[in-house]
């Protein structure tokens, strides 16, 4: 399971999420949620303080609403760490950078076929966002 | 006109880098197709019937004469020595080679120009009034809006994998050339009851399968709140907007849907949640882009008036050019001026890389080097010298330009139909060829008066039928084409759809239908500055049909 940031690939060992629901009602801290894309950013934000890592899921590299709530859940004020997780495509690193993500999860088979220079790549394309205009 | 800088100089080439780059990948399977296919639309490259086709943004339909002479070096090199003018504003090539495409893609930056956005699901090309900055009847110059939102949009980060393409459209008069009731977003400069500019933002107007007018959902917002308020509208769209059937994914399904009050609703509610400073341009950027459309020094022009009439007097061609495409200017002495891509027997909306030299060099030396493409697709000088026009009519009549039939029945809107289309079900350009012959006679057409003709060859509805006075839409129909009339369209201010007539009729029928309407309209109308339109409001479908389908007909059918 590559991990990838602006630094590039790490592996990481496969993760047991926990469910929203179960995030709300656990005590613990240092929580790893994986939230699917149609679900409530609102609904989490009360467990936000003991949650480390949301993983918003993205079936499929078409389906932008990730992108979104994401945007939402910085906007709400989740201070941990921000994972896009699914097969996106180098082109779309940029993207969840600009929306609040820190890091994108794909599957060993998307690394094989996407290496971890494309992705480098596109973490140093400054231009893939226009930003004039835009505050951050 | 806006004046691009270092900033989108190195933007639109880091932009041509990457696409090459995204070929590459194509090439060596890092992207599958599935993958690759919306990077290549996003880059305005589409696969059409018989080859690919590039369509170049042209940003709210402004040009220079440098960027229409490099399309018409783009036409010379690269395509069959024409290019295709869109009711997007745009322009399109029909005949690039997948291969060349980076090459054009170079070219297009050498002026500043690119394919960014003009395809796939993302937010389009912003489209505007093509006589904004010289129109009389302008509250405000829509341009700088127009530039803000292309800014805005221009590789938004959250919004370039959306449900469905997303159009928005901008007019700064109370007369809507722009269309805006059938874009996803219309917005319409507006000023409060104290004067305060800002904006009416409608929302699920569109064409396609489905056509809807679209809604008010904001009567008024203040002008620095834009930005915020398209963010907060984009943003429900794009949690909110079906994917699981892509004739149901664009947003007036959503409004339609949802309901206009909830969606409000949850608009606002996102709008309130915003960090409304993020979202505010700073007042220099605002300026900055404000300056840019500062009016260009008009002169005054003593006898300009004078000089016209006299013109008009010694050639009547010319009079009655001036007569369907010249309208007034904001300033004394000044006319705008459309260029009817419309000549008999042509395809509406094609021009000849040697006809694009000739608009550029006109607009260079008369009209302070602009040019702009309107959504009927024709071509606009906006800023003519009344005293000149009679020169710039000469030179556009001998590059055979000067088709004076702006606004009459053979100015039709034409789909590329299945001459180049894919999804096409019949053809189009020579329905419009047929229907524009049958009328040439100006005599005739003048008699007619204002009449909008919109010929799409499928029901995807990119030749706007459902919004024409006449639209004309072509069906499959056992493998023969077959054409369904709708009537009373309007894409205006005033906007409706157009309502079905009956069954639809086969080719070589569609002349004689148009001409049974065109009878019964001329018949039925209170005197000759009654339109189509107004006779078709006042007495309803029933002469229409009647003349369509004779009852008899009727009854025996
Ligand atoms: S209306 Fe249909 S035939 Fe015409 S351009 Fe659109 S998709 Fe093609």
């Amino acid at each position: 399971m590559p991990i990838i940031d602006d630094n590039g690939f790490r592996a990481e060992a496969e993760r047991a999420y926990l469910t929203p629901e179960d995030a709300l009602a656990s005590e613990a801290s240092e929580l790893a949620v994986l939230l699917p894309n149609d679900a409530s950013a609102e609904a989490l934000a009360p467990a936000f303080g003991r949650i480390a890592l949301i993983a918003v899921e993205f079936p499929s590299f078409a389906d932008g609403r990730g992108f979104s709530l994401g945007r939402r859940l910085r906007a709400l004020g989740f201070k941990g760490a921000l994972r896009a997780k699914g097969p996106l495509i180098s082109d779309q690193y940029a993207f969840a950078r600009g929306c609040g993500f820190d890091e994108v999860e794909i599957d060993d088979a998307m690394a094989a076929r996407q290496p971890e220079a494309h992705w480098l790549k596109a973490a140093q394309n400054n231009q893939a966002l226009y930003k004039r205009g835009r505050a951050a | 006109m806006y004046r691009y800088d270092e900033f989108d100089h190195d933007f639109v080439r880091a932009r041509v880098a990457t696409f090459r780059d995204q070929v590459a990948r194509r090439v060596t399977g890092a992207l599958t197709e599935e993958e690759f296919r919306p990077l290549r639309l996003q880059n305005g490259l589409y696969l059409q019937l018989h080859a690919y086709m590039l369509r170049i943004a042209v940003p709210y339909g402004t040009l220079s004469s440098r960027q229409m002479r490099q399309f018409a070096l783009i036409a010379d090199t690269w395509d069959k020595g024409y290019g295709h003018f869109t009711t997007r504003q745009n322009i399109q090539f029909n005949w690039p080679k997948l291969k060349d495409v980076p090459d054009i893609l170079d070219a297009l930056a050498d002026v500043e120009m690119h394919a960014i956005q003009t395809s796939g699901n993302c937010i389009r090309n912003v489209t505007s009034d093509q006589f904004a900055g010289a129109a009389s009847d302008e509250i405000e110059d829509p341009r700088p809006t127009c530039e803000l939102v292309r800014q805005w949009s221009t590789n938004h980060p959250e919004f370039a994998f959306l449900p469905r393409k997303f159009k928005i459209a901008v007019t700064g008069s109370p007369n809507d050339r722009a269309a805006v009731k059938a874009h996803d977003i219309g917005l319409r400069m507006v000023r409060d009851d104290a004067g305060a500019p800002g904006y009416e933002v409608i929302v699920g107007g569109g064409l396609g399968r489905t056509p809807m007018i679209g809604k008010v959902v904001r009567e008024f917002l203040p002008k620095d709140q834009l930005l915020r308020y398209l963010e907060a509208i984009l943003r429900v769209y794009n949690l909110h907007g079906r994917r699981d059937n892509k004739y149901k994914a664009r947003i007036k399904i959503l409004v339609h849907e949802t309901g206009l009050e909830e969606l409000r609703a949850m608009i606002e509610a996102e709008f309130e949640a915003m960090d409304a400073p993020t979202f505010a341009p700073s007042a220099e950027e605002i300026a900055r882009i404000e300056a840019y459309f500062a009016p260009p020094a008009f002169e005054t022009v003593e006898g300009a008036d004078a000089a016209l009439e006299a013109a008009k007097a010694a050639d009547p061609r010319f009079a009655a050019w001036v007569d369907t495409n010249v309208v007034d200017h904001r300033e004394p002495g000044y006319a705008i001026a459309t260029i009817s891509l419309k000549a008999i027997g042509e395809a509406p909306g094609d021009a000849t890389s040697e006809q694009m030299r000739v608009m550029a060099d006109l607009a260079e030396r008369y009209s302070f080097d602009e040019l702009r493409v309107t959504h009927e697709q024709n071509i606009v000088l906006p800023h003519l010298r009344k005293d000149q026009l009679h020169e710039v009519y000469q030179a556009l009549d001998a590059a055979g330009l000067g088709t004076a039939n702006i606004g009459l029945i053979s100015d039709m809107i034409a789909c590329p139909g299945l001459d180049y289309c894919a999804l096409a079900t019949a053809r189009s350009i020579p329905v419009a060829q047929d229907i524009a012959r049958h009328f040439a006679d100006p005599v005739v057409a003048r008699d007619i008066g204002e009449m909008k003709i919109k010929i799409s060859g499928c029901i995807n509805a990119c030749g706007h039928h459902h919004v024409g006075h006449i639209g004309i839409l072509g069906l499959d129909k056992g493998g023969i084409e077959n054409y369904q009339i709708t009537l009373g369209g309007d894409a205006t201010e005033t906007a409706a759809i157009g309502e079905r007539m009956g069954p639809g009729f086969p080719a070589e029928e569609v002349v004689p239908a148009i001409e049974r309407i065109v009878e019964t309209y001329k018949a039925e109308r209170l005197n000759r500055e009654e339109t189509f339109l107004q006779t078709y409001r006042r007495i309803g479908a029933e002469p229409f049909k009647e003349a369509l389908y004779p009852s008899e007909a009727r009854h025996a059918a």
